[in-house]
């Protein structure tokens, strides 16, 4: 089409226009063709719209990429500062990549500017070694004559091979890059890239670079690295600090790494990231601690405190208020007349009430372990995945050699268990997140939703435990069902995702971003 | 290992030309290693105290800091119980142009104007914002105790 319009365009005169004329009939038909694409689209879209509430906008840049947009953004200012591109690169380093503030500033007050990064004198001619005449370094006080001496625009001469150790040392051991100062005492002028490279061997320039990109992407707040171990990749998502309490942007690298940019953990969708942070907090501390506490102690019916008991009668004396009760009815053991040791007052009323004030205290421990049990178990499954997924692709080959069936045709093994991984990820987050939900209208929809998600998993789970021969006949079957997880991950995600922007949880907890 | 140039000769002029209110002297079986003392600056709640530190070049001098810790007990908010000084010169603005003389002139200072704001000792610090005459008061009650020879 491109080369149809160069074509018309260039033969633009009055001659033509029936042929133009024709020529419009063209972009109709391709537009009717369009919109039958659409329609393909939007067939699609009843099953799989393109973008769901709870999803966010991203792109996955590789280094490379990031290599060009940092090139770019640097030749885009330095045409409008009237920099040097080394220059504009230490510049844009300086204001941390805010492009409009550099430029507003540097028009403002460009002598100021200059001097904050120590590039305040003048700028011409390209970095050189030099031997001067009676020269003494003052780092390792060599003085010998012919030394090779380098020095910036700043003046502060040192020899090469001090200047070398110096680079090289910031650079390897520290990480510096984008920041390395002149190692003259109290200046603030910034190691250019065209003196880094003068002086610096290669194998270092190669980390100098790495290093800097990777202060790029530090700086910018609209990207940050995947945390996958060895990955490479750096996403680039619009969401920010302030809107992590409406939204849990879970972005999806190249890598096959679903994390969430908000706080680099996993996944944790629908959890918003604070949420998140005091849950794991309180996993670390308590979980634990708490299941031994809930399996071995009870609590001083006075005084709240708790109590091991590790041998001995039934006649407790609380270290801590000195109060005296049964262990095994709790009541107070001035009640239990003679007889001592053999508790068998059970219905007494002290008993009672002191066997309920426990309950009630113990309720939010139990509560506790109630969610935590279940998202461990998820975690645990989930981490069971790796290994369902190698039997998986074990149950593939055994079946194409069994059944005959192609290998396009036992992909719905590998499909079930993605599934399956990303709905136990999901799952396991939802009983940390209702751990911290108050009751309100919308609980009881979640909680259904939670449990038709839970069901629906483990009915596809115990699907992936038939032996293999049983697999082809259950091909059906195992594909709608995987179909019917995702669904209801999806139905999940959109509503909580949904109130959550609308602010229409509420939680026992305060949420700070 | 033989001492570099730049430690025998910063050595030397410590010793031809020394900074008034402070003193310098490498061990003799270790040359990278000084007794040093300082004096208390004028005015300061550290007046009239000498205290005493040691100084350490390690073997990337002066590519790296000289490590430096007060030997002498000495109440201020950027000095911690073992004598660890809180100072920038000391860590990330060091320069390799920077010398034993410099640094040790920073951290006179130091003692000249103490910065609770940036502190080490999180409770010294603490009372010198709060109450900063009585804060100023413990420091002379400890120089007077601690740092008088």
């Amino acid at each position: 089409m491109d080369s149809d319009d160069e074509f018309h365009s260039g033969q633009s005169s009055d001659d033509f226009m029936i042929d133009d004329d024709s020529d419009t009939g063209l972009p109709e038909d391709d537009s009717d063709i369009d919109e039958v694409d659409i329609g393909f689209e939007s067939q699609e879209k009843i099953t799989k719209p393109g973008r769901k509430s709870y999803e966010v906008e991203f792109k996955v840049y590789s280094p490379q990429d990031i290599q060009s947009y940092q090139d770019k953004q640097i030749d885009e200012v330095s045409t409008i500062l009237g920099q040097p591109p080394e220059i504009t690169a230490i510049l844009l380093r300086h204001m941390r990549w805010n492009k409009e503030r550099l430029i507003e500033q540097y028009m403002d007050a460009q002598e100021q500017m200059l001097e904050n990064v120590g590039l305040d004198q003048d700028i011409a001619g390209p970095p050189r070694i030099e031997t001067k005449k009676n020269f003494m370094c003052d780092i390792c006080c060599d003085d010998q004559p012919g030394l090779e001496t380098f020095a910036m625009k700043c003046g502060h001469r040192f020899c090469v091979p001090c200047y070398k150790h110096y680079l090289s040392r910031k650079i390897k051991e520290e990480g510096e890059a984008a920041r390395i100062r002149c190692p003259g005492e109290d200046c603030n002028r910034i190691v250019d890239s065209k003196s880094l490279d003068l002086l610096v061997a290669t194998d270092l320039k190669e980390r100098y670079q790495e290093l800097l990109t990777r202060t790029y992407v530090d700086d910018k707040e609209n990207l940050k690295w995947c945390p996958a171990p060895n990955c490479v990749y750096a996403v680039d998502c619009g969401v920010k600090q302030r809107d992590l309490l409406k939204i849990v942007p879970t972005v999806h690298c190249d890598c096959g790494h679903n994390f969430c940019f908000g706080c680099t953990l996993t996944d944790h969708q629908p959890a918003p990231c604070a949420l998140v942070r005091k849950w794991l907090k309180k996993c670390e501390d308590d979980s634990e601690t708490a299941n031994w506490i809930s399996a071995n102690t009870k609590e001083c019916p006075k005084c709240r405190s708790t109590i091991e008991k590790n041998g001995g009668c039934n006649h407790m004396t609380c270290r801590k208020c000195r109060h005296e009760f049964c262990w095994m009815c709790m009541g107070v053991w001035s009640e239990h007349g003679t007889s001592w040791y053999s508790c068998n007052r059970y219905e007494e009323k002290s008993g009672s009430d002191a066997r309920d004030a426990q309950a009630k205290s113990r309720q939010s421990l139990e509560r506790y372990l109630h969610y935590y049990n279940r998202y461990a178990n998820h975690e645990q499954s989930a981490k069971l995945d790796k290994d369902i997924y190698i039997k998986t692709e074990k149950k593939m080959s055994q079946l194409q050699n069994s059944s005959g069936m192609s290998w396009i045709e036992v992909q719905f093994l590998e499909e079930a268990s993605r599934a399956l991984q990303q709905c136990r990820q999901t799952l396991k987050w939802t009983y940390a997140f209702a751990f911290y939900l108050a009751r309100n209208n919308q609980t009881e929809i979640f909680e259904d939703n939670q449990k038709d998600l839970e069901m629906a998993v483990e009915n596809l789970s115990e699907m992936f435990e038939k032996p293999v021969d049983q697999l082809a006949k259950l091909k059906v079957d195992m594909l709608d069902k995987t179909t019917y997880c995702n669904k209801r991950r999806v139905i999940l995600l959109s509503d909580t995702a949904d109130n959550l922007k609308a602010g229409k949880w509420e939680f026992n907890v305060e949420l700070t971003g | 290992m033989a001492l570099p140039k730049r430690i025998i000769k910063e050595t030397e002029r410590l010793m031809a030309e020394p900074v008034p209110g402070i003193t310098a002297v490498p061990h003799e079986e270790n040359l990278r290693y000084f007794d040093v003392t300082v004096d208390g600056p004028s005015q300061s709640p550290y007046e009239g105290g000498t205290f005493k530190l040691e100084l350490f070049l390690p073997d990337d001098y002066p590519m790296t800091p000289p490590k430096v810790r007060f030997l002498t007990k000495i109440y201020h908010p950027n000095i911690d119980r073992l004598g660890r000084i809180c100072l920038d010169v000391l860590k990330s603005n060091w320069s390799p142009a920077l010398q034993i003389r410099t640094i040790l002139l920073s951290i006179q200072a130091l003692l000249g104007a103490p910065n609770p704001d940036d502190p080490l000792a999180n409770d010294v610090a603490q009372r010198w914002k709060e109450d900063q005459n009585a804060a100023i008061q413990t420091a002379r009650e400890w120089t007077a105790q601690y740092a008088k020879v």
